[in-house]
């Protein structure tokens, strides 16, 4: 199938502008004839079902937490990137498009980076009216910081928690539309399939988490921005209940999954300490602005950290990267430490951990201006490990991140599949095959504030929507088989829990399709994903009942989807013959141990179509053409 | 280490409720409060014993998800933080913890740990925002903020909406929940124009939720996972009583209490 990107005609700069002015627009009284589901209420999702409640549209979002303010957009620390230039350091638009598509290793759609880079200031503005408490200098104006990947200072962060207040700051324009009738909130609602008519998205099936009713909701389209995948690998930084199964059902019902390979493994978390281990928690990436990463330059050096001299310490990202030093992009800099560990340099038990280093930005800045910056995040270190980063240099390595593969969208952020909009990580459509730290929150706000009303009512404005209810019966047969899947899992009565294949799953993962991957790797988890999945579909126990909290039956439903996505992420994998961003395949390096890119054979957005069941995908190539960035290798030395 | 653990189980909320023992006789020092229940319920499952039902979402302490009284206190012994941030080393060999859901009339139990806290968004919906819609914002450098009050209403604002401070009240109030809200927001300029309906909305809609009175003991502040100060309440009454008094016929149409 041909994939239409519909991208604008016209030089980049006026692609959105045009877009904007050949909408179609839906007058004040029609629009609250119009229904719409949002599913996830975190940045992108929150923020949709607030501006397009503003508008005049009857919403309705959904969440499996019990509140929209819990969304895992909460989590992010750093900060959020926006073309303002208030450093006067030479940043514009064009600076933070084209850093982005650098980032991302030349593999994202330039028009959709660019509209990005656009509305990034806007979105600073929108937060700072909605009283989102950024940090500010002692002018009383707008502070930022630096972040990986780029040489200007374009970050504005909220101390440690820039993800909880720009949530927060959704969140309360969403409950604001809730006070006012235009959107009604559904938490603890798990969305379980889409439900298409007649070649449209229209409506959703769920489950409520409370009581295990299976119900059907109608719309005139469906918004999905129910983030990524990393869950995926059992081990990630994301929530605990963060899961693909919005995603995946959409998939299945004929929605393109892209470029499921690209996956981010984040250079700063806290190393894993045991078994038993649930997540992995970041440490910022804003901390290497004042942090100094390094290892011991003698293998198997056991010596504490300040036993160890100056020169018998290797500096490794400053030594390699001059020019970014300790603010090399993410996947660049997890890489290098991985290669680090792998010569028996890394620290810490198992080897398995780098040092970053504060003790010289204490003495040149003081313990004062260090606890202003990053207090909230030397504390939870300290909770976590033990050991005080004030005194002791973090030991980080590490850990799955972030998804930029998701649903295949168009520049309106529509899938292929008619009436269904997929805004945030949920996508695929900005970040390329690697994410620039403090971009997802820039990705998430602006797909749901300054994307998605506008290409929602477009699509509403064309009209052509019949009158659906939820006596159709796509419903009913969608409702059917939603029980049918549930009551199987509770039937089973096996010998083995969801979170032992969830771990077994992960764990195949993490070895043969993270960091490094192979041919071979690739081979091996292609083999024994299906048997995990055979065993999970006969060996199963889920205990209790359908129709109460029963959270073993919520995970069961997860995870047998992620062990469909995790052969997807796999075969995704060993087509791409090339390494790019956070997809490194070893036969594709360059001397230096650098990503190589094979630009003449690769420079496509692989959409994967389902075919059913035990049944190959079919590949649909999205060629990506560049107009206004040169192809280039990317270098950060 | 062994950890003895008192854990309330109960089916909905309708079930009357009890206490059920468990050992756990291999317990990490390394371990969080919630990988150790986590490693309780997989035993459970094991012998065909329904787990424990718990919330817990990002288990870094920001989602405001989880949380249970350990002991009589709300997220455990370790201040300034939430259940999911304990780790076991701050227990020894041999303990006996008692685990139960955060009890008060506003916030039903669903099952064992987990309660409905829906009361809160219902407050936040009277009030908890700054009117501004989509797109009309000015720019953000137009109004300069002094530091010392951006970093005063970050204070507040760091509040996760977890409900310990409910859950520790004796009166069950819901004051420094709301208190923080009314306080963040009437620090800032953005703030101003609402701060008189939003100090009635939010507070009439917490007492119509079944939330207590507050009569200033503090507790709610001593076991805030943000450490977030009585300073808002003393701030939120002030603008309460600065709105009554400014919008008494407001106040008389209902939810002001």
């Amino acid at each position: 199938m041909a994939l239409d990107s519909k991208i604008p005609s016209g030089p980049i700069e006026k692609k959105w502008e045009k877009a904007k002015a050949d909408q179609k627009l839906v007058n004040p009284a029609n629009k609250r004839k119009f229904n719409i589901i949002v599913v996830g209420t975190g940045l992108a999702g929150g923020a949709a079902a607030a501006s397009l409640g503003e508008m005049g549209y009857n919403v309705k979002a959904f969440a499996y937490q019990d509140s929209a303010r819990r969304a895992h957009s909460i989590a992010a620390q750093g900060g959020i990137n926006a073309a303002k230039n208030y450093q006067n350091d030479g940043d514009s638009v064009f600076r933070l498009f084209y850093d982005t598509i650098k980032g991302g290793d030349f593999r994202a759609r330039e028009a959709n980076v660019y509209r990005l880079a656009e509305v990034s200031a806007n979105i600073i503005d929108q937060c700072v009216a909605q009283g989102v408490p950024f940090a500010r200098e002692y002018g009383g104006t707008l502070a930022n910081r630096s972040f990986g990947g780029a040489q200007v200072s374009r970050t504005f962060y909220a101390r440690g928690q820039t993800g909880q207040q720009l949530l927060l700051g959704a969140y309360s324009a969403l409950m604001r539309q809730v006070g006012a009738g235009q959107v009604k909130m559904y938490p603890r609602h798990e969305m379980v399939d889409v439900v298409v008519v007649d070649g449209r998205a229209r409506g959703i099936v769920t489950r409520n988490m409370t009581t295990g009713a299976i119900e059907s909701h109608v719309a005139d389209c469906v918004v999905l921005a129910t983030g990524g995948y990393g869950n995926v690998f059992y081990l990630s930084t994301n929530a605990k209940g963060c899961n693909a199964t919005a995603i995946w059902r959409a998939h299945r019902r004929g929605a393109f999954f892209a470029n499921p390979c690209y996956t981010q493994i984040h250079p700063t978390c806290i190393p894993r300490s045991g078994e038993y281990q649930s997540k992995l928690t970041l440490m910022s990436e804003s901390l290497r602005n004042d942090g100094r990463i390094w290892v011991p330059k003698k293998p198997g050096d056991k010596r504490p950290p300040e036993q160890i001299p100056e020169d018998e310490r290797d500096y490794y990202l400053e030594r390699i990267y001059p020019s970014y030093g300790n603010l090399a992009p993410r996947d660049i800099s997890s890489r290098q430490a991985k290669y680090r560990c792998d010569e028996g340099r890394g620290v810490g038990p198992g080897g398995l951990g780098v040092y970053l280093d504060f003790s010289e930005s204490i003495k040149r800045l003081g313990k004062k201006t260090i606890a202003e910056r990053y207090g909230n995040l030397f504390e939870m270190y300290d909770r976590i490990t033990g050991e005080n980063p004030y005194e002791v240099p973090m030991r980080i390595y590490p850990a799955v991140h972030y998804t930029m593969g998701g649903l295949w969208v168009d520049y309106n952020l529509m899938s292929n599949l008619t009436g269904l909009f997929v805004g945030g990580e949920a996508n695929f459509s900005d970040h390329g095959a690697n994410r620039l730290g403090a971009s997802a929150l820039m990705q998430g706000l602006a797909d749901g504030y300054f994307v998605l009303p506008y290409t929602v009512s477009n699509y509403l404005g064309q009209g052509g929507l019949g009158k659906v209810d939820t006596g159709h019966q796509a419903f009913k047969d969608a409702e059917k088989e939603a029980k049918e899947r549930y009551d199987k899992f509770l039937k089973m009565n096996g010998k083995r829990s969801v979170d032992s294949f969830h771990r077994e799953l992960g764990d195949l993962l993490w070895n043969n399709v993270g960091m490094a991957r192979s041919e071979k790797s690739l081979q091996e988890a292609l083999s024994k994903i299906p048997a995990i999945r055979d065993e999970f579909h006969k060996n199963l126990r889920v205990l209790g009942a359908g129709n109460e909290l029963n959270q073993e039956l919520e995970k069961a439903g997860r995870v047998a989807d992620f062990l469909e996505l995790a052969e997807l992420l796999a075969w995704d994998a060993l087509q791409r013959n090339e390494s790019c961003g956070g997809h490194f395949r070893v036969e594709y390096a360059t001397p230096d141990g650098e990503a190589q890119r094979n630009d003449a054979e690769y420079a496509y957005a692989a959409a994967w179509e389902w075919k059913g069941p035990g049944q190959p995908w079919n590949l649909n190539k999205e060629p990506l053409t560049f107009e206004t960035v040169h192809l280039a290798t990317r270098s950060y030395k | 280490m062994r950890i003895v653990l008192e854990i309330w189980r109960q089916k909905n909320a309708n079930d009357a409720g009890r206490f059920v023992r468990y050992e756990i006789p291999d317990v990490d020092h390394h371990m969080s409060f919630l990988e150790m229940l986590d490693v309780l319920n997989q035993q459970l499952i094991e012998k065909g014993e329904e787990p424990v039902a718990f919330d817990s979402d990002c288990r870094e302490g920001i989602c405001g998800m989880c949380g249970f009284v350990i002991n009589g206190v709300p997220h455990g012994p370790v201040r300034g933080g939430t259940v999911c941030q304990l780790h076991m080393r701050f227990f020894k060999d041999g303990d006996q913890l008692r685990l139960e859901p955060w009890r008060a009339a506003a916030f039903p139990v669903v099952r064992d740990l987990v309660v409905d806290r829906s009361a809160f968004d219902r407050i936040m919906a009277q009030g908890g925002f700054v009117s501004t819609r989509t797109g009309s914002a000015v720019d953000a450098n137009a109004n300069f903020i002094p530091k010392a009050d951006a970093e005063q209403a970050m204070d507040m604002a760091a509040c996760i909406g977890c409900g310990a401070c409910v859950a520790s009240c004796p009166n069950a109030a819901a004051a420094l929940f709301v208190s923080a809200k009314i306080s963040q927001l009437g620090l800032l300029p953005q703030g101003q124009p609402e701060r008189d309906v939003r100090a009635i909305g939010m507070i009439g809609q917490a007492q119509k939720e079944g939330f207590g009175h507050c009569t200033v003991i503090g507790e709610c502040s001593a076991v805030c996972p943000k450490n977030i100060s009585l300073d808002a309440i003393a701030r939120a009454n002030k603008d309460f009583v600065r709105a009554v008094v400014r919008y008494r016929e407001m106040a008389a149409g209902g939810g002001s209490g």
